[in-house]
């Protein structure tokens, strides 16, 4: 039984293996090694960038969080994570063409090299690289620890030996094969993810008899369970909806996420992306948390959210498409791992290193330590994720809502409003993270909406009074906004 | 230096945000319109509750289809390359 179960997640672990090596003849033969290893040489096409999205932004919480909190509140969580279709179209949309022609016109390699170009400062590199290294650092352990845990509970093995067969894959892929590696495994996860979840879905309403028995089933439970505010009516209209700022159109202030607007081939990959990824997000997101609420009226009693979909894919599904179905949560936690590896390498080789230490470094000297630093982090992560220390653990919980915002109004405004200056983006940046870190301390989901929102709020302000307050100080020559 | 590209890229963005308000409207609307009575008495659609189907499942499919169509006649194919506007 184990066995059955842990052999198609091994053969998924072989091919995206595969994947790595097959993408390091692109990294030996490239004449241009930072754009090829942290960037694919700006050649993805548009199911690859779609499926490279999805797959970075669709994580542990998407498939084994998620589920199990629909699990207890219901339909209306089902609801709330419809709050991440815009995901699908909106931050191509919006970052848009103008985003890539610019990258590709000034040679942008990471997000950083834009933000230093647009607003001519090197407190805002240090900013952002710091941000980004320690929060996507801690939340990169936050993954393993759940894809560790996943595994011990599915095959027996401990939680030691799982993290380390799958971290250490991970871990080669990315280090041989770069970015190219990421995006093109991201594209086999994303088809896992997707499969796994229509294939789970189906089993789960024919397990169950049918949507309206199980909608039945639930609604003689608690009538509450089919309503749109949770099963204790704790879900406000209000509350639900901020979470389109948290989960939909933040999103675009996520590095993982906007660095991708930069790698696309040409408009027409674009144009692709965004009608598949679209179709992909809804169904894998609408999915998965259906499932959740379903499982209730198959696998009643389920104390610990977390074992609510491993356990209804042990109940509904043959041993091999068990395994199948599991290797999803697998593929959407390594897809996202993956991503924030080669991005956190990215910035530490190409934001910190070429820009603070050593900036005439060799072709060489460059491979070589973009390669070290890979090593080093991924190296680093998985030893910390062995025995997580408190701090990282609790430094993770501000790695979405407070990386949105820092990045969201700089990116954005950098992009569409020409008198934004470095002052404003400054000081937006440091509100933005420092009242996020206040209010979730202090406050949490102050005037019942999710924490996020006025962070997001206040960091706007700032930066637009802080940068007409400072205009005649700092002038920005370039016709960003024309 | 004006960029053609750039006119059709800020018209693109301005056509994203819109949908999302869209978006939003269509999923609150059926969502909360037709779910805020008594979860006893809905109506069901496809044995699913009806401010569900119409929220949920109705409005991806929907959203999915205006996203088809705008790419389809709003967005333009431009070029990437170094020289300036001389994209449809």
């Amino acid at each position: 039984m184990k066995t059955a179960v842990i052999i198609p997640l091994l053969l998924f672990l072989v091919l995206y293996f595969l994947i790595g090596v097959w993408a390091n003849r692109f990294v030996k033969s490239s004449n241009n090694f930072l754009q090829e290893y942290f960037l694919g040489s700006r050649e993805l096409g548009g199911f690859v960038l779609a499926m490279t999205l999805i797959a970075t932004y669709g994580s542990a919480s998407s498939f084994i969080g998620g589920p199990g909190v629909a699990y207890t509140t219901g339909l209306g969580w089902v609801l709330l994570s419809m709050a991440q279709l815009p995901t699908g179209y909106f931050v191509l949309m919006v970052l848009g063409k103008k985003f890539a022609i610019i990258a590709r016109k000034k040679n942008y390699i990471t997000i950083i090299d834009y933000l230093k170009d647009r607003y001519k400062s090197n407190s805002i590199v240090l900013i952002s690289a710091l941000s980004i290294i320690i929060f996507l650092f801690s939340s990169m352990i936050a993954q393993w620890v759940g894809g560790g845990r996943l595994i011990e509970s599915l095959t027996g093995l401990s939680y030691r030996t799982s993290l380390l067969i799958f971290a250490i894959t991970v871990l080669v892929y990315v280090l041989i094969g770069g970015f190219r590696a990421v995006v093109l495994t991201d594209t086999a996860q994303g088809i896992v993810m997707l499969v796994g979840t229509i294939v789970l879905l189906a089993a789960t309403i024919a397990a169950g008899g049918g949507l309206q028995a199980i909608m039945s089933k639930l609604t003689a439970e608690n009538p509450n369970f089919v309503s749109p505010y949770g099963a204790e009516r704790q879900l406000t209209s209000l509350y639900v909806s901020t979470f389109w700022i948290l989960v939909g159109v933040g999103v675009i202030g996520l590095p993982q996420m906007a660095v991708r607007a930069m790698s696309y081939k040409d408009s027409k990959s674009m144009h692709r992306a965004i009608i598949i990824g679209t179709i992909v997000i809804g169904t894998i997101m609408f999915g998965m948390h259906l499932i959740g609420v379903l499982a209730r009226a198959i696998l009643p009693g389920i104390e610990i959210g977390d074992k609510v979909m491993p356990m209804l894919t042990l109940e509904v599904l043959s041993p091999i498409l068990a395994g199948l179905v599991l290797s999803a949560p697998m593929a959407a936690i390594m897809s996202t791992i993956s991503s924030l590896l080669i991005l956190v390498s990215s910035t530490i080789v190409k934001d910190i290193y070429l820009n603070f230490i050593q900036p005439n470094a060799t072709e060489k000297q460059i491979k070589q330590t973009s390669f070290w630093v890979t090593t080093l982090i991924g190296a680093a992560v998985i030893l910390f994720a062995l025995n997580p220390p408190d701090l990282l653990v609790w430094l993770n919980l501000f790695s979405f809502g407070g990386l949105e915002s820092v990045f969201i109004w700089p990116i954005i405004l950098g992009l569409y409003w020409g008198r934004g200056n470095k002052y404003g983006a400054i000081s937006s940046m440091i509100i933005g993270m420092g009242s996020y870190i206040l209010f979730d301390r202090l406050y949490p989901n102050a005037l019942g909406m999710h924490t996020v929102v006025l962070p997001i709020f206040f960091s706007f302000i700032t930066f637009i009074l802080v940068s007409l307050a400072t205009a005649s100080v700092e002038f920005q020559g370039e016709t960003w906004a024309e | 230096m004006k960029d053609k590209r750039f006119q059709i890229a800020h018209k693109e963005a301005i056509v994203g945000v819109i949908l999302v308000i869209i978006n939003f409207l269509w999923w609150y609307g059926f969502a909360y319109g037709l779910g805020s009575g008594d979860p006893r008495k809905y109506s069901y659609i496809l044995g699913m509750p009806a401010w569900f189907f119409y929220s949920c499942v109705a409005g991806t499919v929907v959203m999915n289809v205006i996203v088809y169509l705008c790419i389809k006649f709003i967005f333009k194919e431009v070029s990437f390359d170094e020289e300036e506007g001389d994209g449809l």
